[in-house]
């Protein structure tokens, strides 16, 4: 469990569709007007007869996308994670949940990561929304290594799912070879005392966290959870049994994203300790990441303490 | 009708706005420079001369309204404003910054001047549908205005607002498109083509002028058309260059938003000044 620079994981995305169009000329990227942003340009230049580019109208990009998939294509839906989940959400409900078809709504600018881009940017309800939406799948890889393996990941799996990626750079913490399966979380470190479960950018603060409590004798459990739906319950169970508390980061509200989901398996099998870190129900504003992070107590201190109260 | 000396104290608002938008967005480094330097004539005209505002009562009632419909422009309607006097020319320093009453897109719980909060492209239009809407009701003979982008017109929301203000004969909203043909992945004609944007808005409806957006005579001669108008919305469509006034920007296919270091933006402001 090694922390190094790494990159934003939109680049990951972008460069996995490459790679995934060379495959199959199945592949599909619906453009909203934010390809250069998304990362999707390379894509659209090398495979212009995979591409398309609807202007900035995420609705309709969605019904495009519906119907390409119809036919047994496999479209990536591409826009930022508001307007993926808010913008065309109704329609991500009736013509792709619904109906079952294969379509990947991928977004970057997840949680605070378009920071300065103020809060109309930053998209911080949508793990919450697409949870409450049945058929749907949500993966919010935690850095550059992962995001690339779950988009590919995301291609092969039949269904509905959405991908949320970081418009700016996170800490890196996978190697290049890991592996991943959509529904089943990442064990980084084995413990006893206490588990802490990370979804998406921020966990490189639980691994940080991890190495504190650890320095101080604690014995922690760290957990990737990576899909939040459908949620790797038997890993909640495991850690429920394994340790004597549950603490979870996320950036995102602090309402209905991976505390809620890990919330209610605790809750309904009688559980253990447990505790939320996230997004305390208030917009963001114009300002830096850590900035905005620390606000709502996503600190690497804030998770020690929060274990250490807990045992 | 603009007088000679109007018009050359409008020209000159047009150039200081101009160069506090730049140092705006280069105290910060990076911003929307394509899309906030292509509205600067038309924000001009609206605060210094039509719109009956006043600075020290920001939301006096009655007042004229606008909606900054493409919000990524707030950086030149936030020098608009602090030119104006609805707050201290310093904010400007903070546009973007943690704690800022100048966030990056438009926020009318933080700004005072600013009448909705936009950044979501292709909802302000409803919104200045409801406005004036709201105004009539209330019996007020003010007017409401918007701009929406060139690209943000993709958005099947415009035309559904489009109908609105039709069928209700919003007669005191008057619309600009900010026809700079470009949006973020290219030109506009490359990415959805808009077309013949003068008959889609006529059949949907509303009046509609054309003119050269950076000619503030031009644009107050349509104003002052549109505000005849007795039963239909108004859309004065702009002809403007994305990122006009600044050499390093202008009609740059990467001017959407883009890194401006210390020293480009000095070069374009010495360039500005010269023209005082
Ligand atoms: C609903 C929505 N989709 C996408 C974006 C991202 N975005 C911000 S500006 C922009 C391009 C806008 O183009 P245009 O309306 O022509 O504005 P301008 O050229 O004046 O900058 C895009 C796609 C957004 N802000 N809102
Ligand atoms: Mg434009």
């Amino acid at each position: 469990m090694q922390i190094r620079d790494g990159k934003p994981t939109r680049e990951a995305y972008g460069k996995a569709m490459l790679e995934l169009a060379a495959n199959d000329s199945n592949i599909y990227v619906v453009d909203c007007d934010i390809g250069k942003s998304c990362k999707t340009v390379p894509f659209s230049q090398q495979f212009p007869n995979q591409h398309v580019n609807v202007g900035i109208a995420e609705q309709n990009a969605l019904g495009v996308g519906a119907g390409l998939a119809t036919t047994g294509k496999i479209p990536f839906v591409t826009t930022y994670a508001v307007f993926g989940s808010m913008r065309m959400l109704e329609q991500i409900r009736q013509e792709v949940c619904y109906p079952q078809l294969n379509v990947k709504i991928a977004c970057s600018h997840g949680g605070f990561t378009p920071a300065n881009d103020g809060a109309s940017h930053q998209g911080i309800e949508d793990i919450g929304i697409f949870r409450t939406i049945p058929n749907m799948t949500i993966v919010a890889p935690a850095d550059y290594e992962s995001a690339f393996e779950l988009v590919k990941a995301a291609a092969k799996y039949d269904g509905p799912v959405y991908l949320r990626f970081t418009r700016d750079a996170v800490p890196s913490i996978y190697k290049s070879d890991d592996k991943f399966e959509i529904g089943k979380a990442v064990e980084l470190n084995k413990g006893s005392d206490v588990t802490i479960i990370c979804t998406g950018d921020i966990l490189s603060k639980g691994v940080l966290a991890t190495q504190q409590l650890e320095k101080e004798g604690i014995s922690v459990k760290l957990l990737d959870m990576h899909t939040v739906k459908p949620l790797d319950k038997e890993a909640v169970l495991k850690a429920i049994k394994e340790t004597k508390a549950i603490v979870t980061v996320e950036d995102h509200n602090i309402i209905n994203g991976l505390g809620s989901a890990v919330a209610e398996v605790v809750a309904e099998t009688g559980g253990c300790k447990f505790k939320r870190i996230g997004i305390q129900d208030q917009f963001g504003e114009s300002a830096p990441y850590e900035h905005l992070l620390a606000k709502n107590g996503i600190t690497v201190e804030n998770i020690v303490d929060t274990c250490k109260k807990m045992l | 009708m603009i007088t000679k000396t109007e018009l050359q104290k409008l020209n000159k608002e047009a150039n200081d706005i101009r160069i506090k938008t730049l140092e705006t967005i280069a105290h910060l480094g990076v911003g929307h420079v394509g899309g906030s330097l292509s509205v600067v004539e038309i924000l001009t005209l609206l605060y210094f001369k039509e719109m009956n505002i006043d600075p020290k009562n920001p939301k006096m009632i009655g007042r004229d309204l606008l909606v900054l419909s493409k919000g990524h422009s707030g950086p030149a309607l936030y020098s608009t404003l602090a030119l104006r006097g609805f707050f201290p020319l310093d904010w400007l320093k903070t546009l973007n910054k943690g704690g800022t009453n100048l966030p990056s897109h438009c926020d009318r719980t933080k700004t005072p001047g600013i009448d909705m909060t936009t950044g979501s492209l292709g909802q302000g239009l409803s919104a200045a549908c409801g406005m004036a809407l709201a105004c009539r009701i209330d019996n007020l003979d003010n007017y409401t205005f918007a701009i929406i982008g060139d690209g943000e017109t993709d958005e099947g929301q415009n035309w559904e607002a489009a109908m609105f203000a039709s069928q209700y004969k919003l007669n005191k909203l008057i619309a600009f498109t900010d026809y700079n043909k470009l949006q973020l992945d290219g030109t506009a004609e490359s990415v959805m083509d808009l077309g013949d944007i003068e008959g889609k808005w006529r059949t949907f409806g509303w009046n509609v002028y054309r003119c050269d957006g950076h000619d503030i005579a031009s644009i107050e001669s349509k104003i002052e058309l549109a505000k005849l108008s007795n039963n239909k919305p108004n859309m004065i469509i702009l002809d403007t260059v994305k990122g006009k006034g600044a050499a390093f920007a202008e009609n740059k296919l990467t001017n959407h938003n883009m890194v401006v270091s210390p020293e480009t933006a000095t070069e374009a402001i010495d360039e500005l000044k010269k023209e005082l």
